[in-house]
């Protein structure tokens, strides 16, 4: 396909309709109506296509659910409110195994919060967000290609491994317009063999979540813990920028890596002195811990920046184990500053940084 | 000699987990009855409650998907969205329709989504250990209306089939009971001709079923049954209470 001018949550939309997706049920929130709306259209163009604008987010996620059993490759999305109404059926999901792609176009928050771009659902999208033992994959997006290219992977992720995936953006992503090459069609499907169709020549099959037996849920609960291992082996995405001669590493993702980009290029323009590089985690969990781990060999510092009050500085903290010195600056509530607020936060800890090794 | 029962085919032949004088175990009878009957086995998905009734998957041998608390009705949307051929019926309690699920259900029906709703309405969470439901009658006693419902304060139980009738694409809506044998024929003939209704693609149908609760209502099965005539069909009248002739 050609490269065309899209909105990043149309780009979601169609990658996903090339993806093989037919079903999508939603419920407005801003700033991620433009996908529902887009997908409105786009699915009565679609053979079997299923649009629904739901009662709810709990009926939109569940319809999810159902058709996902019935062998559908089906979405949804919405924005952080909605998202914490979803988490009751991502559980669900999670425990029956079922693949589904939940779009989270973040917003500020906690409670109504506002519609401006934020990265405070961190928590909430990596460390499962509903109850029980469970991880979901979390795609983060840093612009339209990706927003396509990542919601375009999310449903292979969701079937290869018979799970709910997250794609994380924020309301940034969602609004902005960039050139986009949306991925080819897919030709052919993975087969759900354990999908309900009816039960053809076999006994009748159940997919379900309860399990009354403790130790019966407790084999579920390591089988389930074995997946996310493997998740975790083999998913785990992360983009290195400036990192060769770094001794700053920033890491930050979404928009703020776009923005960490702009001012460590400033950086680096305007002294050639200060190393300063990025990693930019593209999958939130499974998080890049050995890729932080790698950098440690060589990179005195580390920098992490979000839009939020601090929760990806965590996960750093957990991967680098007190060895490295760790900086925050990050601005919640739907704050997007701009480069040069973030280099001049960077210069300073650089520099200072750069003094203490002297003494 | 003739054979005049014998354990339908959709069945599981294995014990149920129900309380003596429970209704369900006689709903499922009856369920798979129809499916063998119809031959709907190999197109039959049935989306089971949160609920004494989660466990029909152990004895319904057909296609089952579980559904969260009160989401069935959703769940059987997407399901039957995919797949408009099959039979896509959801199994409900009073809690779990109309309380937690009230909206789903509202909405299902009012899109008129062709997928049929069995309903069964005991008065009272049965599987939580008896609390009030929102079918509990006034002055009724649970373990959380000790002193009975209340009328002004917890309002009168809500009558789901009169609610929906209003809806425009509501086909198909009718109250029956599980009390007495000539109750459970009617019980029976009312899931068939919501079942061909649904075959036919005209919409969404419900079936309420009045049924015991025994252990619950503090009562002996045979009570337990007159109680369903004597005052649970007062507030809950039997009938059709809705049906559009096409």
């Amino acid at each position: 396909m050609n490269k065309q001018l899209m909105y990043g949550t149309h780009a979601v939309g169609e990658a996903a309709i090339q993806a093989g997706c037919t079903c999508y049920f939603g419920y407005p929130i801003t700033p991620q109506n433009e996908l529902p709306e887009y997908m409105s259209g786009r699915l009565a163009e679609v053979k079997n296509g299923v649009f629904i604008q739901a009662e709810s987010e709990l009926a939109a996620i569940n319809m999810v659910l159902g058709a996902s059993v019935a062998g559908a490759r089906a979405m949804t999305s919405s924005s952080s409110p909605g998202i914490s109404l979803k988490q009751e059926g991502i559980s669900f999901l999670a425990g029956s195994e079922l693949p589904a792609v939940i779009v989270n176009i973040v917003r500020g928050g906690p409670g109504l919060g506002n519609i401006a771009p934020a990265q405070s659902d961190y928590f909430q999208a990596t460390r499962g967000g509903g109850h029980g033992d469970y991880r979901t994959p979390v795609f983060a997006p840093a612009s339209v290609q990706e927003m396509a290219d990542l919601t375009y992977a999310a449903f292979d992720v969701a079937d290869k491994y018979r799970t709910p995936v997250m794609v994380m953006g924020d309301g940034m992503l969602g609004q902005l317009m960039e050139p986009v090459v949306i991925p080819k069609k897919k030709k052919t499907l993975p087969e759900r063999k354990y999908a309900l169709t009816g039960a053809q020549g076999r006994p009748g099959r159940v997919i379900k979540s309860l399990i009354l037996d403790t130790k019966d849920m407790e084999e579920h609960n390591w089988k389930l813990i074995r997946k996310y291992q493997r998740i975790a082996l083999k998913e785990t995405r992360f983009e290195s920028y400036l990192m060769e001669d770094a001794d700053m590493a920033v890491i930050a993702y979404g928009t703020a890596a776009r923005i960490a980009k702009g001012a460590i290029k400033r950086l680096r323009q305007k002294d050639k002195n200060i190393k300063v590089g990025l990693i930019r985690p593209i999958t939130l969990w499974p998080f890049p811990t050995k890729a932080i781990q790698d950098a440690a060999k060589q990179t005195r510092d580390f920098f992490v920046f979000e839009m939020s009050a601090g929760q990806m500085v965590e996960d750093v903290r957990l991967a680098l184990e007190g060895s490295r010195p760790i900086h925050f600056y990050g601005r919640p509530g739907g704050i997007v500053p701009a480069a040069a607020e973030l280099a001049r936060n960077i210069a300073r800890h650089y520099y200072q940084s750069k003094r203490k090794q002297k003494r | 000699m003739k054979k005049v029962y014998t354990r339908p085919k959709s069945l599981r032949k294995v014990s149920m987990h129900y309380c003596p004088g429970c209704g369900h175990s006689i709903i499922h009878r009856l369920i798979a009855e129809l499916i063998d009957e119809m031959k709907l086995r190999e197109k039959s998905i049935c989306v089971p409650p949160a609920g004494c009734a989660v466990l029909a998957y152990n004895y319904l041998d057909i296609d089952m998907i579980e559904a969260p608390h009160g989401r069935a009705t959703a769940v059987a949307t997407g399901v039957k969205r995919v797949l408009p051929k099959n039979l896509v019926f959801s199994y409900q309690g009073d809690g779990d329709l109309a309380a937690i699920g009230t909206a789903e259900a509202i909405h299902a029906a009012n899109r008129g989504e062709n997928i049929t709703v069995i309903f069964v309405n005991n008065a009272v969470y049965g599987m939580t250990g008896g609390q009030m439901a929102p079918t509990t009658l006034v002055g009724q006693k649970t373990t959380t209306s000790p002193a009975g419902r209340n009328l002004k304060t917890e309002g009168p139980p809500i009558k789901v089939c009169e609610m929906l009738s209003g809806l425009e694409n509501t086909v198909y809506l009718e109250r029956v009971a599980v009390n007495t044998p000539k109750n459970i024929r009617k019980t029976k003939k009312a899931i068939q001709k919501a079942f061909e209704i649904q075959k036919k693609n005209i919409g969404f149908t419900l079936v309420e079923i009045l049924s015991p609760c025994p252990t619950n209502w503090r009562m002996d099965t045979i009570a337990s049954c007159k109680w369903i005539d004597d005052v649970m069909t007062k507030e809950f009248p039997l009938g059709v209470i809705k049906e559009v002739k096409c």
